[in-house]
Parts: C-alpha cells; sequence; structure tokens
C-alpha cells in the first residue's frame, strides 16, 4: 500500500471492541473507545494494513486519504 | 439435467433383486453411487462400482456408512441423481444425515436390503425389523417415503419410482428389500428409454436472476427448485430451520412453518406416492396384508384358499410410508379380518391396527429370527377366521 | 482489492465473540481466493458444526452447513460428482479432529482435491468449553475441571501418515502468512490441509486464565516459530513449539481421485469403441 494510505473504520457498527487491532498498530493510531475501536490520530498511520488484515470483524480498511 | 440412459442390454434377464436395484437406478437416470459394503446389500455397491464408469457415472466407496450418506448428499447437490445401500446396522449410522437430507430437501434414495437384527443379528437371513427405523429412526418429526418390493421386478420397478419421487418431492427416499427378496433371482423385462417415465428436479429458470434466488421459495407446490451447485446462485444450505433465502433466522415461527410445509408437500400428494395392489372380492370375509417378502406367501395361500371356496383376498402394500391410511379404512370395512404376516414382531400392524380403528379384527403373524412365513401358518389362521 | 464480494454483507456482523480469532481465518481466507483466480461461481465451500461452521455462512459461494465432522464426506461427494468445482472444507478441531477425524484421514489418503482449512482453537467453543483433541494436556475445560488428561496430538503429522500431498500450519498472529498458506493451498491439485491456530477468548481463555485476544495471540507468537527455524531446533527446544507455514508440499496431480476415476471411465470408453 502506498504512503499516503490511511485507515477507515470502514464498518464501525461491526466492531466488537477486543483491541487486537490496537496491538498489532506499529504507530499508536488506534484507541479502545466505549463500545468500539476509535481512531486517536489519524495523521500517524503509516497504511500498513496490519490492523485491517487481522480484524476478524472485517471493520477496518485502509483506503487512499482523499476517499478519507 | 440431461439423462443419460444405460446402454442397450438384453431385454429379459435372469437377475436378483440387488441388481434389479442397480438397473433401475440407471434406467431412472442415476449417475452416483457411495456407500460402504455391508451384508446382504454389498452386490448393489458391487453392480454400481461395474457399471457407473461405463456411463460416465461415479462410484465412491467410503470409509463409513455415515460417509456413504453424506456424498450422496453432496453429489445430489452437485446436481447429479444418487443412490446408496446398506443393511440395518448401517442405515442406522445412516440416519442423521438422512434427516439432515430431509431438512435440506436433497433428493435422494437410501436403500436397506433388510437382515434380522437387533444390532449385527443375522446378517444373511431376511427380515422387516426396520419398518419403525425407517420411520422414525432419526430426531425431530419428518416424513419419509419408503417402498417395499415383493419380487426381483417389483425392485427394479420400485427403485425408478423411489428415484422420480426422490426427484419430484426434493425428498428422500427408502427402499425397503429384505435378504430375500436382496438374493432371489428371478426373470424381469428391462425396459427401453421409451417405455420408462423419468422424472427430474424442478430447476430454478434460466432467466432467474441470481441475487432475488430464494432457494428454499415458497411455491404453489411447495417444492422450491433446487439449483445445482456452480450453476452462479451462490445460496447457502443449513440443516438449522431457514426461511425461503436458506439462511437460518432462529425463529420458532419459521420452524413451525418450514415443518408444515415439509408435512405438506407430501401430505398434499398422496395419491402421487402410495401404490398397493389389493385383490378384494365384495364377498371376501378376511384379507390378507402383506409388503415385502412376506406379501409372497401371502398372495399364493390367498390364491390357493379361493380354489378351496374360501372368502379371502390380499392386499400388498408397495408403499409402507407414508402409510395407506384410507385404503386401508376401506379394506377394514369391508372384511371382518386382516390378517398381517411381518417378518417382524410386529410394526406395521400398529398403523393398521388405527387405520381399522376397530372395524376390523387386525391379527398377526410374525417370524422375527430368519425365517420366511410360511403359507401353511397363514392358510390355518384363514381358516381358523373364516 | 475487490474481496467484499466475497462476504454476505448483510449476514455481518458474525455471531462470533469478540476477539475471536475465526474472523481472521475469514478475513485472510477471501483474500487468498481473490488472488487466486479462481471461479467464485464454480466454488463450494462445505462446513460442518460448532463455531468453525458457522463460517459458511457469511462466505459469498454454494455454501453448505452440514452435521457434525461430516462436512469432508459431504465435501467428496460433491467433488466426484463434479469435478469442475473448486470445494473448500471449513471445519474445527473438534468437528475435524473428534467426530469426523475418520474422513480427514481417508480424504488425505484417496488425495482427493479438496481444500481443508481446519481452525484449531483447542476447545468446543460454541457448546461452552468442553476439551477436544487438540487441548492441551492439563488444561481445564467444562468436561476437564480437575485438568484435561487426554492427550492432544499433532493434527498435520496425522494427515501426513494418511499421505497428504499439502499440508500447512497458520495462526491468527500472522495473517499474512495464513493468507500466503491459502493461496497455496486452494491452488494445489490434490488434498489440502491446512491447520490454523485460532484463539477463543471466552471458551477456552476464561477458564485458562489466559488472558484477552490480545494476551492470547501473544502466547500464540511465543509458541510458533516458522518452518525454517523449525528445523534447525534441537530436540529440547522442539518441545511445545508448533512449526508454522507450508510443512509438505508434493506435485503429484496424476494421483489425484477424481482424476483417476476419470483415466477409468475413458479406458472404458475406448473399450466399448472397439
Amino acid at each position: 500500500m502506498a504512503r499516503g494510505d490511511r485507515v477507515k473504520l470502514e464498518n464501525a457498527d461491526w466492531c466488537k471492541n477486543c483491541g487486537i487491532c490496537i496491538s498489532v498498530c506499529p504507530t499508536n493510531v488506534l484507541i479502545k473507545g466505549r463500545d468500539r475501536v476509535k481512531i486517536d490520530d489519524l495523521e500517524k498511520c503509516i497504511g500498513c494494513q496490519n490492523c485491517e488484515l487481522i480484524c476478524p470483524d472485517f471493520v477496518l480498511k485502509v483506503v487512499t486519504q482523499d476517499e478519507n | 439435467m440431461k439423462t443419460k440412459i444405460f446402454k442397450p442390454k438384453k431385454s429379459a434377464v435372469l437377475t436378483q433383486g440387488n441388481q434389479a436395484v442397480v438397473e433401475g437406478a440407471l434406467a431412472a437416470g442415476v449417475e452416483f453411487f457411495a456407500g460402504y459394503p455391508i451384508t446382504p446389500a454389498s452386490e448393489i455397491a458391487e453392480g454400481f462400482a461395474r457399471e457407473l464408469p461405463q456411463i460416465g457415472g461415479k462410484f465412491l466407496q467410503m470409509e463409513d456408512e455415515i460417509a456413504g450418506m453424506a456424498a450422496v448428499i453432496g453429489a445430489s447437490l452437485a446436481g447429479k441423481k444418487a443412490i446408496t445401500a446398506t443393511s440395518g446396522p448401517g442405515f442406522a449410522l445412516k440416519q442423521e444425515n438422512l434427516g439432515f437430507a430431509t431438512m435440506i430437501e436433497v433428493p435422494v434414495v437410501v436403500v436397506n436390503v433388510q437382515r434380522v437384527g437387533p444390532s449385527t443379528g443375522l446378517p444373511t437371513a431376511p427380515s422387516q425389523g426396520d419398518v419403525m427405523q425407517t420411520r422414525w429412526g432419526r430426531n425431530g418429526d419428518q416424513e419419509i417415503i419408503a417402498l417395499a418390493p415383493s419380487s426381483v421386478a417389483e425392485s427394479y420397478e420400485l427403485t425408478i419410482k423411489a428415484v422420480n419421487l426422490s426427484e419430484k418431492f426434493r425428498q428422500p427416499v427408502v427402499l425397503l428389500l429384505d435378504e430375500v427378496i436382496g438374493h432371489l433371482r428371478e426373470k424381469i423385462h428391462l425396459k427401453s428409454k421409451e417405455e420408462i417415465e423419468i422424472y427430474n428436479r424442478k430447476k430454478p429458470e434460466s432467466n432467474q436472476n441470481s441475487d432475488q434466488f430464494l432457494p428454499y421459495q415458497l411455491t404453489d407446490d411447495l417444492i422450491p427448485p433446487m439449483a445445482d451447485y456452480g450453476s452462479g446462485f451462490k445460496y447457502h444450505t443449513s440443516g438449522l430451520f431457514h426461511d425461503q433465502s436458506g439462511f437460518p433466522d432462529g425463529k420458532k415461527e419459521t420452524a413451525k412453518f418450514m415443518q408444515d410445509r415439509l408435512h405438506n408437500k407430501l401430505h398434499n400428494n398422496l395419491d402421487q406416492i402410495i401404490f398397493y395392489e389389493k385383490n378384494i372380492r365384495s364377498d371376501d370375509n378376511a384379507a390378507v396384508l402383506s409388503y415385502g417378502s412376506a406379501a409372497r406367501a401371502a398372495i399364493s395361500t390367498v390364491n390357493t384358499a379361493r380354489k378351496d371356496n374360501l372368502k379371502a383376498g390380499w392386499f400388498k402394500l408397495q408403499t409402507i410410508w407414508p402409510f395407506a391410511e384410507e385404503a386401508v379404512a376401506e379394506l377394514a370395512a369391508q372384511v371382518d379380518t386382516i390378517i398381517v404376516p411381518e417378518l417382524n414382531q410386529g410394526q406395521l400392524i400398529r398403523e393398521v391396527k388405527k387405520a381399522a380403528a376397530g372395524r376390523a379384527k387386525v391379527i398377526g403373524i410374525n417370524s422375527y429370527a430368519g425365517d420366511l412365513i410360511r403359507p401353511e401358518e397363514i392358510r390355518a389362521l384363514l381358516e381358523e377366521v373364516l | 482489492m475487490d474481496f467484499e464480494k466475497y462476504l454476505r454483507i448483510d449476514k455481518l456482523p458474525h455471531i462470533w465473540c469478540p476477539g475471536c480469532g475465526h474472523g481472521t481465518i475469514l478475513n485472510s481466507f477471501i483474500r487468498a481466493f481473490a488472488e487466486s483466480g479462481l471461479d467464485q461461481d464454480k466454488t463450494v465451500v462445505i462446513s460442518g458444526i460448532g463455531c468453525s461452521g458457522r463460517a459458511t455462512g457469511y462466505l459469498n459461494f454454494d455454501t453448505l452447513h452440514t452435521t457434525h465432522g461430516r462436512a469432508i464426506a459431504f465435501a467428496a461427494g460433491v467433488k466426484m460428482a463434479n469435478p469442475g468445482l473448486n470445494v473448500v472444507v471449513m471445519t474445527g478441531d473438534g468437528d475435524g479432529s473428534a467426530i469426523g477425524g475418520n474422513h480427514l484421514i481417508h480424504a488425505a489418503r484417496r488425495n482427493i482435491d479438496l481444500t481443508v482449512i481446519l481452525f484449531n482453537n483447542q476447545i468446543y467453543g460454541m457448546t461452552g468449553g468442553q476439551f477436544s483433541p487438540m487441548t492441551p494436556t492439563g488444561d481445564q475445560a467444562t468436561t476437564a475441571p480437575y485438568g484435561n488428561i487426554d492427550q492432544n496430538f499433532d493434527l498435520a503429522k496425522l494427515v501426513e501418515g494418511a499421505g497428504g500431498g499439502f499440508i500447512a500450519r497458520g495462526a491468527t498472529h500472522d495473517p499474512r502468512q495464513l493468507k500466503k498458506i491459502y493461496l497455496a493451498a486452494l491452488k494445489h491439485k490434490g488434498f489440502s490441509f491446512v491447520e490454523s491456530f485460532s484463539q477463543c477468548p471466552v471458551s477456552y481463555g476464561r477458564q485458562n486464565k489466559a488472558g484477552d485476544a490480545v494476551e492470547m495471540l501473544k502466547k500464540q507468537q511465543e509458541d510458533t516459530v516458522s518452518f525454517k527455524k523449525w528445523q534447525e531446533l534441537s530436540f529440547e527446544e522442539k518441545q511445545g513449539k508448533y512449526p508454522l507455514g507450508i510443512l509438505k508440499e508434493v506435485e503429484n496431480p496424476e494421483s489425484e481421485y477424481t482424476e483417476s476415476y476419470q483415466k477409468i471411465i475413458k479406458k472404458l470408453k475406448k473399450e466399448e469403441a472397439f
């Protein structure tokens, strides 16, 4: 994925707040919210897709920035 | 589906019941067999192993009875008419997947060449001990179609009917032979392609939009069209109660609706499912009601008794399940006594008594340790009641 | 990549518990399928009973949710009846190694072209945490309240003993590798088996004080090592460790079961012509 790509809560309603994505993010973009994961600092996202690939609930997706 | 017809053979052949099942199935368009060897049904597997590859069909010897049942259901979903064969103990193992086939409405035929049970019992001796296993062997309420041939010719004919019924009603059909019928040799007439009526399962229209396809669509005849795997519909099937889309929704209303539909799709069409033959004269006072190998002694006894002016008739069931309740009730109104010879301790007689509802006396003759019922036994009882 | 078309979006979110690894397996599978070039319309996915059994409901293929343990036997019937179909089996450790173990052995032995993905979360999750053949000795389960005295075993070795041509193991902590393995398994002509380590934080984790999904994934990572590295380990170092990756890959398309049967059909046809 090219630089400039950023994570998006593509299917936020499906999040079960398990926290796996947070643990695999190398730049601490994500934090736990009350019911679901929250994007804390999108600027730090390097578009590595770690979160997208491991998310068991198809919540996260890395997309190019202008789509965001 | 284009039905392949087996290659021409001599039309009159001397063959055994088990081989007649193979011939009947091939004539009806069966292209797939999976199963597991068991006495006294193994000749059916052997016959298919020999015949099926010759017509481009498939034979699969599985690792156990359960897998054999599973594989024929899979093959049917892939679009092939499929059959398996077993005997009592193996039939017990197949029950869970037979219930699954009923639930997901997959046409398959299961042949059970009955032997004496319980358990390993007498593997090489005849029995009709699986009549109630066939009716109630699975968990939950459910319908089943079961046919029972009493000769080699009928094994051929009823196998064709079994395949047709399974295709027509999207319903597993059980063919109940017994060791005697399976191994008996008689001359039969194999029919030509033109003489056989073949029924193929209803499929979705070719212009059907795959996104709107409902694999368990409610239709007027209560039988949903069935799509072959690989035909682009991408549908889901589950043994959980499911709605028209095929997906489970966990609702009790859905379960009730589906149970009723599965029942009614057969019970609305009993005239197409229930077959029997009878010879009852208006002044007959007793009837011998039988099925399977017991019918052979029953009919021959009645024929001889009539020569001696005994007022007796015969009634032979070809369809055991669903039970011919109306016809038997009618019979009970006609005669004073119904004699029911069975190779078990009295299984189908319960249904006969229920249908007779006191209008006729119902008496059983039972043999359940491997001996056939002899005509003299039936004759003696006839003389006693007439 | 347009992999969402392989999901039944209207059936999501799925029923699996928060942190369950089964969703990661599905996530990796659909990405592998998208890359495989296989025809979605010609692919059947078959599952059995248990948590893994629910996978088929979320996948947009012809899907069959069968009886407990029998998915492989159903799949064999589908594949044999129409060898043109790609047939994938999704099963669990209870479904595939206990009640359905026999079918696994014999499908591998026949080398029939199925792709079997076994979700191994080391427990019967759907029924609330009874021990499975994959539950480690000494662990807690609702049916092993005094500790599990059963010995767990190496499924990959079982399949190897049965003659399986493609054997691999992946784990949910490494979805990139998991996807690569699924892709190779889908492309393998013949029987392929992928044991997929998954975490069950609820039915297994709670009883065994294994922590949440994140902690369980960390432990999973510690207990596993790449197959390449694993081969260099001493006997002692190998204890308690599982190799990850493609463990065996033998190309033998000639012996594939439906192909072998097709040869019989062809031969008979030739004989008939004379």
